[in-house]
């Protein structure tokens, strides 16, 4: 889930001006003819660069976001529940798998990838770094982020770069059951009692701009949508897929008895769509920058899991180098 | 980051007998044996496989991209290869 074009300096590099303009012209055709580029064929390097920075960070988020769901998983509300966490949770690192490999085509290591999450220097998707305070809110986490990332995810399946565009159709398989699971957790507190309809609403309120905010910054500030969109990586822009997920999201909501925490989210009976509130970028802005509610300690947990694993990974290696060095 | 990176393995899929292996994607293993079993978890935690091959990454050889054209061009002229090529005279069945 979750590309939101974050940190994208770094746009041009010196081996850019050595590429032939004929070279590029070669490879816009073959992209405007819907042909797939595959990892070895010549790219554009900024082409490349793009795919890097967006699949690792769909790859790290990934990863991060086992985080806040982790956190129920020993106070799951049943055994049934808890196996169905624990398989969502599996399905996340998976998919940071599938997508660090696809990355990895296109001549960066994973160790590079792994060491950039950790020092910062990478990001990940504002999303993660909110916390989960209630059982409810692992019903909002599948319903609207993993709903939010399904409406960015399908048009990736489509990507000009095939390894990534393979990685997605594995994803967004996987990703319908995710979206399902939340909502399901979310129609059985509804029909709970007071208290747990009011969990339900509270957790809403706390997940529905977040969720907004995980569609990247809207078309007029967003700087390289352009060129995304002309290299096919991109498909469709912020602002067009945040509308799609609002008006069908809507509409659940007032199955479940909810109302989404934005007064002006009204239908708009001329265009069809639901309308919507100003988002508050500035929030938005905060979080990527490394002060919202959760980042320090998603950041630390993180490390932490690394160093801790560090003794597993060396005894596993000197194991393979002992068992090759006898049999040779 | 002082560890060294566990070596790269492609992951091969046979979905259901009757099919061939079809290529998956890849993954990191210490050796052969941890390279199927994180295969096994990584690829098919929802039945997709009855069969998997691992194969170190290093150990593939592939053609050249740079030199598709010119690699396969000897195909290219054959187009008495295909059935089309043949006018079949009207009146003739089966063939």
């Amino acid at each position: 889930m979750y590309t939101q074009g974050l940190d994208q300096k770094g746009q041009s590099d010196k081996r850019d001006g050595l590429e032939s303009a004929a070279d590029r012209k070669a490879f816009q055709k073959r992209v405007d003819a819907e042909e797939k580029i595959e990892a070895k064929d010549w790219m554009p390097e900024a082409y490349r660069r793009t795919l890097i920075r967006q699949i690792s960070q769909h790859a790290h988020s990934e990863i991060i976001g086992m985080q806040p769901e982790g956190n129920w998983l020993t106070r799951a509300p049943s055994l049934k529940r808890k196996a169905i966490l624990l398989a969502k949770i599996q399905d996340e690192a998976g998919h940071g798998l599938y997508l660090y490999s696809a990355a990895e085509t296109l001549g960066v290591s994973r160790d590079q990838m792994v060491g950039d999450l950790l020092s910062g220097k990478a990001k990940y998707s504002s999303i993660f770094n909110y916390p989960t305070l209630t059982w409810a809110d692992i019903g909002a986490i599948g319903w609207l982020v993993d709903g939010a990332a399904i409406m960015n995810q399908i048009p990736l399946c489509r990507c000009s770069y095939g390894p990534y565009a393979r990685a997605m159709v594995r994803i967004c398989k996987e990703e319908s059951f995710h979206q399902r699971q939340g909502f399901d957790i979310l129609v059985e507190l509804c029909k709970g009692t007071p208290e747990q309809k009011a969990m339900a609403q509270d957790a809403l309120n706390r997940w529905w701009w977040p969720s907004l905010m995980m569609f990247g910054p809207s078309d007029a500030e967003s700087k390289h949508s352009a060129q995304s969109m002309a290299w096919k990586i991109k498909r469709f822009s912020n602002d067009e897929l945040r509308q799609k997920f609002i008006d069908v999201t809507v509409p659940q909501a007032e199955f479940l008895g909810l109302k989404v925490p934005d007064d002006e989210c009204i239908l708009d009976k001329q265009t069809g769509h639901y309308r919507h509130g100003e988002i508050d970028w500035q929030e938005f802005i905060e979080v990527l920058k490394g002060n919202g509610p959760c980042n320090k300690q998603r950041m630390e947990k993180r490390r932490n899991a690394h160093e801790d694993g560090r003794w597993v990974r060396e005894a596993a290696r000197a194991y393979a180098e002992k068992r090759a060095a006898k049999a040779a | 980051m002082t560890d060294k990176e566990w070596p790269l393995y492609e992951v091969f899929i046979r979905s259901k007998s009757g099919l061939s292996h079809r290529h998956a994607g890849s993954i990191h293993a210490a050796d052969d044996q941890m390279a199927l079993d994180a295969a096994r978890d990584t690829y098919t935690r929802r039945s997709e496989g009855v069969s998997i091959w691992v194969v170190r990454s290093s150990q593939i050889v592939a053609s050249d991209p740079a030199d598709t054209a010119a690699f396969f061009e000897p195909a290219e002229d054959k187009i008495y290869r295909h059935p089309t090529f043949y006018e079949v005279p009207d009146g003739v069945e089966n063939l």
